[in-house]
């Protein structure tokens, strides 16, 4: 078996005459945070739909634990273990904690034809898997929609991690928060990765991503620029590397040019 | 934070009773749907209590007449409001009420079917009109507003036409005579508790008839219906996966389809319940009446919906209880009737029940504002 929990080799999807990703090529071991970094339209979604098993590959292969896998939809990777954990989180805030913790995959008791809800357990779990975050929710049967963002968050990677997650793909998750709620997310995702989770963390902030990240894949144009281990890189570097360096030199120039022309 | 993030390090503390107590009671009620329909049917008994309190209204006879009225509401407004929780109207309740009416009556009078299969017959047309209105709404993604509207005026014209063309008229009168000894009709048409009315009368509790039987006979199958398809209803939404998907979908129907909620079958499944529930109504109306009219059930899908918003569903979905429909059916059951007794001109009703459906969500608005607003 090898040492990679999941690899991508030579990753190419094309939508008509449109390359979304050319050649992409990753690999993550267990307990690694990966940031994949981008700008707009670099392939990022593209390539969360293909690791989701929402694309299937037109080029390359997906290898999980060793294995060539082709994913026959969503549910397919759900069952590998890959959990993606989209912007709008899936939740419903007018529902309680538990019944979001539990949408979809309710734990059932009782007699056949008769089978509920068992909220007493369901409560329970959803409690504790909060607690263990320290997210103070007084009453798991509250709406969710009364909780801040960066709990909301928290909420959703902890039940992917508790249905059974070993592959954790989330879609900017720090994206819509404020710097304290961030770096709380940003601690629970260092913590799922220290109790064995593989991360891969999408986003177009190097601020967030730089002091998490092990390793660091930045795309532009549906291609890899590669995959940097963080010893090899600067956050400068990954910085002007996602913008492509010379944008940023030209708009450097340009402001020089108005500076000059308003004095 | 500080000091309540301390707390919850200790393991469990979400069971422990102290952190729970901290809610108010008063807190926990305002977070129900359905409270202000029970309020309001609170507040409409003490007033016709006062105003109707010697007009016979609230006599063994006068209440069961108004809670019959509220319970053939409360049996569509329930299901009403169990497609709005799932986040779809439907406006094709009342046509289906009359279509029922004469899949019943055609068959069992000219015909010659036995009652118990027109009666099978008109569930089945029922299961079939819900299928298709929500295989229109999944697969087309149109507004329910829209298609549901669409088989408002299908079914209503199908029922009209279809009867003249059969019957040459627009009534199908001579049930009544079909309902003793058939196998299932009694299911509708047989009043409930009559011994306790019989023993009540001779104990000289409520009114007799010149001939000594009492003028309540019993709890008409109307009621019956009501308050089994208000524990079922609750009983589904709050306690099984199938209420926990309804909620879903009506809550956030990507995010619910993103965790694997069958959205799609789910609402299938509500609107069929709503097509089901319209053909109780109508079997329970068309047994009790002995015929069919065409025009049954008009403007009826509109009152559901009332009934369903009163009792604090959201209009988006998501949102609402079954409960609170039956008390919202309670309401206006009460109002209608109350109206009658006091002899205020009975067109004042329609005012009051646009009335109460505009003070119901403002209120309803500001319930969920409150649920969703963030610490």
């Amino acid at each position: 078996m090898s040492d990679y929990l999941i690899q991508f080799n030579n990753v190419s999807k094309f939508f008509g005459k449109v390359i979304a990703l050319k050649d992409v090529t990753m690999k993550l071991k267990k307990g690694e945070i990966m940031c994949l970094l981008g700008d707009n339209g670099a392939g990022k979604s593209t390539l969360i739909k293909t690791l989701a098993g929402v694309y299937k590959p037109d080029e390359g292969e997906i290898i999980i634990e060793g294995e060539k896998i082709v994913f026959d939809g969503p549910k397919d990777a759900l069952d590998m273990g890959i959990a993606t954990v989209y912007q709008d989180l899936a939740l419903v805030s007018l529902m309680s904690v538990t019944r979001n913790f539990f949408m979809g995959r309710e734990p059932l008791k009782g007699l056949p034809f008769f089978k509920t809800f068992d909220l007493e357990k369901a409560n329970k779990i959803a409690a504790e898997r909060m607690g263990q975050i320290g997210i103070d929710v007084r009453d798991p049967s509250q709406a969710v929609g009364t909780m801040s963002g960066g709990e909301r968050q928290c909420l959703a990677i902890s039940r992917a991690i508790y249905f059974g997650a070993k592959v954790l793909v989330l879609d900017e998750p720090t994206s819509a928060l404020g710097v304290h709620q961030a770096s709380v997310v940003l601690k629970y995702i260092v913590k799922a990765a220290s109790q064995g989770l593989a991360v891969i963390l999408i986003t177009h902030n190097v601020h967030h991503a730089y002091p998490v990240g092990n390793s660091f894949t930045v795309l532009n144009r549906g291609k890899s620029l590669g995959t940097y281990n963080k010893k090899d890189i600067s956050r400068e570097k990954l910085l002007s590397m996602m913008a492509g360096g010379e944008e940023l030199d030209k708009l450097e120039v340009e402001l020089k040019e108005i500076n000059r022309l308003a004095n | 934070m500080s000091t309540k993030s301390k707390s919850i390090h200790t393991k469990n503390s979400f069971n422990q009773d102290d952190r729970l107590k901290k809610v108010s009671p008063l807190r926990m009620l305002l977070n129900r749907p359905e409270l202000g329909a029970l309020g309001g049917a609170i507040l409409v008994f003490i007033f016709f209590g006062v105003v109707a309190g010697d007009t016979g209204m609230f006599s063994a006879f006068g209440m069961l007449n108004f809670f019959d009225v509220s319970a053939n509401l409360g049996i569509i407004a329930i299901a009403a409001a169990l497609l709005m929780i799932g986040g779809e109207f439907d406006l094709s309740i009342g046509s289906m009420i009359g279509f029922a009416g004469i899949c019943i009556a055609i068959p069992a009078i000219y015909w010659g079917w036995p009652l118990w299969m027109s009666i099978i017959f008109a569930f089945s047309m029922a299961v079939i009109v819900g299928y298709f209105n929500g295989l229109l709404v999944v697969k087309t993604g149109l507004p329910s507003f829209i298609v549901t509207l669409a088989m408002l005026f299908i079914l209503r014209g199908a029922t009209l036409a279809l009867t003249r063309l059969i019957t040459g008229r627009t009534q199908v009168p001579g049930l009544r005579v079909l309902i003793e000894n058939d196998p299932i009709a009694w299911l509708f048409a047989t009043d409930t508790f009559k011994w306790f009315f019989v023993w009540l009368g001779s104990m000289n509790l409520i009114d007799l008839r010149t001939d000594g039987t009492p003028l309540a006979t019993g709890i008409p199958p109307s009621v019956v219906w009501f308050i089994f398809l208000a524990i079922l209803s609750t009983w589904v939404l709050t306690k099984t996966r199938y209420g926990n998907w309804i909620f879903a979908s009506g809550g956030d129907k990507n995010g619910a389809t993103n965790v694997g909620v069958p959205v799609g079958r789910v609402k299938i499944g509500l609107f069929i319940t709503t097509a089901v529930a319209s053909t109780i109504f109508a079997t329970i109306q068309v047994l009790d009446a002995g015929s069919a009219d065409t025009m049954r059930g008009s403007l009826k899908e509109l009152e559901a919906i009332a009934a369903a918003v009163v009792g604090g569903c959201l209009l988006t979905g998501g949102y609402g209880s079954a409960i609170g429909a039956a008390f919202g059916a309670i309401i206006f059951g009460t109002v209608s009737m109350g109206i009658f007794y006091t002899d205020v001109d009975t067109d004042w009703f329609k005012v009051f029940l646009g009335a109460m459906m505009l003070i119901a969500v403002i209120f309803n608005n500001y319930i969920r504002k409150k649920v969703t607003e963030s610490k």
